[in-house]
C-alpha cells in the first residue's frame, strides 16, 4: 500500500517526507484515538478496532458502488461527489458506533468484571468475526477505492508535493482531534468518562451511569474509527479485508507510544509512527520501516515504560 | 480434577498405534504431525503464559527462529550440514537464548505494555526472516532441509511393511519415523513439565502468577523466575520449530511465523484450560485440528455431496473465522477457566463452589499421572 508515496514528483527531500509521515501520523493517530478511549475507560485491548476500522471502509465503499450506478452514473461531476463524500462521512461513523455499541452490548458487558484476558480473548474472537464478514463482504483480493479527490500539486514549483488529498487527511483529522479534546474536557459525558475511568465504583456511587458512559465511549470509539476508515480509503485509495490487522496494529502501538488510555498521547503516538515510518522508507528501505517502527516503539518503553505522556502509575497494594 | 490421569495415557496410546489400524489414511499422518508440533509450541506457551502470568503475544517468533535455526545448519546452500539431533538441540538453545535476551530488558514493563513489546518483538523477528534475504531465502524459505537420520536408526528404514494399508506419507520418505518422533517428544514434553509444575520452580512461577508482590515479599526473585519460564517457553518453541521444519522438509513461507499463529496459540491455551497441560493438549488439538484437517474433510465432503461451485460462503473453510470468533467468545462467556480448568483456576472463577469445603488442593493436583 506504501509504494504509492515513492512517486514524489522529483521532490522527494527531507521536507517531503517529514510531510508524508505528518500527514499518514494523523490518520493513524484518528485510529488510535478509537483505541485508546476504549482503553481507557475499560482497560480493553480492542483487537477488533482494526477490523471495525475495515468494515467501515468497505461500508464507505458500498455507498460510493450504490451513488455512482443507482443514483447518478456520473463520477466526475463535483457536486454529485461532494454529496457522496458527505454521506460517507455521515453514514459510516454511524454504522461503525452502532456496530462497536452492539459489540460492548452483546459480548463485552456481560464480562465487565472478569479477569482481563478473558476480555481479551473475547475481543480476538469478536476481532475474527468481524475479519470473516469483511471476507464475505468484498472477497479475498483488495478493491480499489474510488478516486474522488484530486491528486494534483497545490503548489507547483516549490520543490514540495502537497495534494487535496493531504489537504483533506489534515483537515478532518485536526477537527475531529480537537472536538474530542474538548468533549472530553468540557461537556458533562466527558467528565463522567474521566471520572468511571479513573475510580468506576467511585464514580457510581457520585450518580454516574456507568453502563451508559461506557456504551457512549464504545459509540465515539467506533464512529472514529468510520471516521478514519473513510479517509483511509480516499486517501490510500484500496481497500481489503485483512487491512484492519495492519492498521489496528498501528493505532495500538501509536496509543501504547503515547501512553495508553492518554488522548494527547494517542495523537503524538500517531505522529511519531507516521514520521518515522516514512522516513525509515526513505532512508532505510521501505521492507525496513516496519521493524523500525516497533523497534522504537521498543526502545521508547525501555525509558518510559509507561509511555510517552502516561503517567506513573504506582503499584497497588 | 484428575481426568488427565486416565485419558492422556490414553489418548497417546491410540495416536502410537493409529499408523498401524486399517482407517490410517496416507496423509493423516503427516498432519497429525503438524498438530503434534504445534502442541509442544502451546505447551512452550502455556509455560509463559499459564503458570507465570505474562501476556506474551510473540511466541511465534520463537517457533520462526528455531525452524531457521534447523534450516540454516542442514540446507546444502550453507557450509554446515548438521545431523537433526544437533540442529534441534542448537534450536533449542538459540531460541531460548534469544528469549532471555529479549526478555530481560523488558522485565520492569507491566501488563499490556510488556504484550505490547513482545508483539513487536514477534513482528520485527517476522520482518527479518522475511527480509534477511542472503541467510532466509525472504519469502521462498530455506530447503530443502536434510538432517540426516537419527544416530542408531539407518536411513531409509522401511516401516511400510508393519502397515496395513497405504504410503508413510509423501513429504518425510526419508524420516518415516518422525511421527513418532514428534509423539514421543511431546509425552516427553509433557513429563517434563509435570516434573518441573511440582517443583519449587513451578510453585514459585505459579505464586508469581497469582500475586508478585506478595511473593517477591516472601523472597522470590520476580526477574529471575520471570526469564527462566521464558527460557524454558522460548526453547519449547524453538524445539517445535525444528520439528516444523523437519516434517514440511522446509522452513516454508515466512507467513507461518506471523502474529496469527502467535494469537492462535494464545487461544489454544486459553481455550484448554490455561496452565494445565493437558487441558493444552485438548485445546491445540480441537482448534488446530479443526483448522488443518476438519474444514479440509468437510469442504471435501459438502462438495462431493453437494455441487455448489466455489463459493466462499458455501464452504466450512470460508466460515472458519466466524467458528473461531464463535467458540471463543462463548467459551469466555461460559467456561473462561477453559476445557479442563486447572484446579487453582477454577476456584478463583467460580468461589461459590468451595462453600462448605474447606479442603485445600495440594499444587500440582491437576491430573497428577497426566505425563504420558
Amino acid at each position: 500500500m506504501l509504494e504509492l508515496f515513492a512517486q514524489s514528483d522529483g521532490a522527494g527531500g527531507f521536507g517531503q517526507y517529514l510531510l508524508l509521515g505528518l500527514v499518514l501520523g494523523s490518520l493513524y493517530a484518528l485510529i488510535a484515538l478509537g483505541y485508546t478511549m476504549v482503553y481507557g475507560i475499560i482497560e480493553l485491548i480492542n483487537f477488533a478496532h482494526g477490523d471495525l476500522f475495515m468494515l467501515g471502509a468497505f461500508l464507505a465503499l458500498q455507498l460510493a458502488d450504490l451513488w455512482f450506478k443507482q443514483v447518478t452514473g456520473d463520477t466526475t461531476g463535483v457536486l454529485p461527489v461532494a454529496a457522496l463524500l458527505v454521506l460517507m462521512f455521515v453514514l459510516t461513523p454511524l454504522f461503525c458506533a452502532g456496530l462497536n455499541m452492539g459489540a460492548d452490548r452483546a459480548f463485552y458487558k456481560p464480562l465487565r468484571n472478569s479477569p482481563k484476558l478473558t476480555v481479551i480473548v473475547t475481543a480476538i474472537g469478536v476481532s475474527f468475526i468481524f475479519m470473516n464478514l469483511g471476507l464475505f463482504w468484498r472477497g479475498a483480493t483488495p478493491v480499489k477505492f474510488p478516486d474522488l479527490i484530486p491528486d494534483t500539486n497545490l503548489i507547483p514549483g516549490s520543490g514540495l508535493r502537497v495534494t487535496w488529498k493531504d489537504v483533506m487527511v489534515v483537515g478532518v483529522t485536526v477537527p475531529v482531534m480537537l472536538a474530542l479534546t474538548v468533549f472530553v474536557k468540557f461537556t458533562a459525558l466527558g467528565k463522567a468518562m474521566r471520572a468511571t475511568a479513573q475510580n468506576p465504583t467511585a464514580a457510581k456511587l457520585m450518580g454516574i451511569n456507568a453502563d451508559r458512559v461506557i456504551a457512549a465511549t464504545f459509540a465515539i470509539g467506533g464512529a472514529l474509527a468510520g471516521v478514519a476508515s473513510v479517509v483511509y480509503g480516499l486517501y490510500i485509495k484500496s481497500v481489503d479485508y485483512q487491512m484492519g490487522f495492519q492498521n489496528g496494529l498501528y493505532a495500538f502501538t501509536a496509543a501504547v507510544l503515547g501512553g495508553i488510555g492518554n488522548i494527547p498521547g494517542a495523537v503524538l503516538g500517531g505522529l511519531v509512527i507516521g514520521v518515522v515510518g516514512e522516513l525509515g522508507k526513505a532512508y532505510l528501505g521501505a521492507k525496513w520501516s516496519e521493524a523500525l517502527i516497533f523497534a522504537i516503539l521498543i526502545v521508547i518503553l525501555l525509558f518510559r515504560p509507561t509511555g510517552l505522556l502516561g503517567a506513573r502509575t504506582r503499584e497497588k497494594v | 480434577m484428575s481426568a488427565g490421569r486416565v485419558w492422556v495415557p490414553a489418548l497417546f496410546a491410540a495416536l502410537a498405534v493409529y499408523p498401524f489400524l486399517p482407517i490410517a489414511e496416507a496423509n493423516r499422518g503427516e498432519q497429525f504431525t503438524i498438530l503434534f508440533v504445534y502442541a509442544i509450541l502451546a505447551l512452550g506457551l502455556n509455560v509463559v503464559l499459564g503458570y507465570t502470568g505474562l501476556l506474551h503475544l510473540g511466541i511465534a517468533a520463537f517457533f520462526g527462529i528455531g525452524a531457521y535455526t534447523v534450516g540454516v545448519l542442514t540446507v546444502p546452500f550453507f557450509p554446515f550440514q548438521q545431523s537433526f539431533l544437533v540442529a534441534a538441540a542448537v534450536a533449542t538453545t538459540v531460541s531460548a537464548a534469544v528469549g532471555i535476551a529479549t526478555t530481560a530488558p523488558i522485565l520492569r514493563l507491566r501488563g499490556d505494555y510488556f504484550a505490547l513489546v513482545t508483539l513487536g518483538f514477534g513482528l520485527i523477528t517476522l520482518y527479518a526472516i522475511r527480509n534477511l534475504d542472503a541467510i532466509t531465502e525472504g519469502t521462498k524459505g530455506l530447503n530443502p532441509i536434510e538432517a540426516g537420520p537419527l544416530p542408531g536408526v539407518p536411513e531409509n528404514v522401511d516401516l511400510s511393511g508393519l502397515r496395513v494399508n497405504g504410503e508413510w506419507g509423501t513429504r518425510w520418505y526419508k524420516y518415516p519415523y518422525l511421527y513418532f518422533l514428534v509423539l514421543g517428544t511431546l509425552g516427553a514434553v509433557m513429563l517434563l513439565l509435570r516434573n518441573v509444575e511440582r517443583s519449587r520452580l513451578g510453585r514459585a512461577w505459579v505464586a508469581l502468577r497469582e500475586d508478585e508482590l506478595a511473593a517477591s515479599c516472601m523472597g522470590l526473585n520476580p526477574a529471575r523466575l520471570k526469564l527462566a519460564a521464558v527460557a524454558l517457553g522460548a526453547g519449547l518453541a524453538g524445539l517445535a520449530g525444528a520439528f516444523y521444519a523437519l516434517a514440511l522438509r522446509t522452513t516454508g513461507n515466512p507467513q507461518a511465523y506471523d502474529f496469527t499463529l502467535s494469537m492462535i496459540m494464545v487461544c489454544c491455551v486459553i481455550l484448554g484450560g490455561l496452565g494445565n497441560r493437558s487441558g493444552v493438549l485438548i485445546g491445540v488439538l480441537l482448534l488446530m485440528g479443526f483448522d488443518r484437517i476438519a474444514t479440509n474433510l468437510l469442504d471435501n465432503f459438502i462438495q462431493e455431496r453437494f455441487d455448489f461451485g466455489g463459493k466462499a460462503y458455501l464452504k466450512v473453510s470460508g466460515w472458519k473465522l466466524i467458528i473461531f470468533g464463535v467458540v471463543l467468545i462463548v467459551m469466555m462467556r461460559f467456561r473462561p477457566e477453559g476445557l479442563l480448568p486447572e484446579a487453582r483456576h477454577q476456584r478463583e472463577l467460580h468461589p461459590e463452589a468451595d462453600e462448605g469445603e474447606d479442603r485445600v488442593p495440594e499444587p500440582g493436583d491437576t491430573g497428577q499421572k497426566a505425563g504420558s
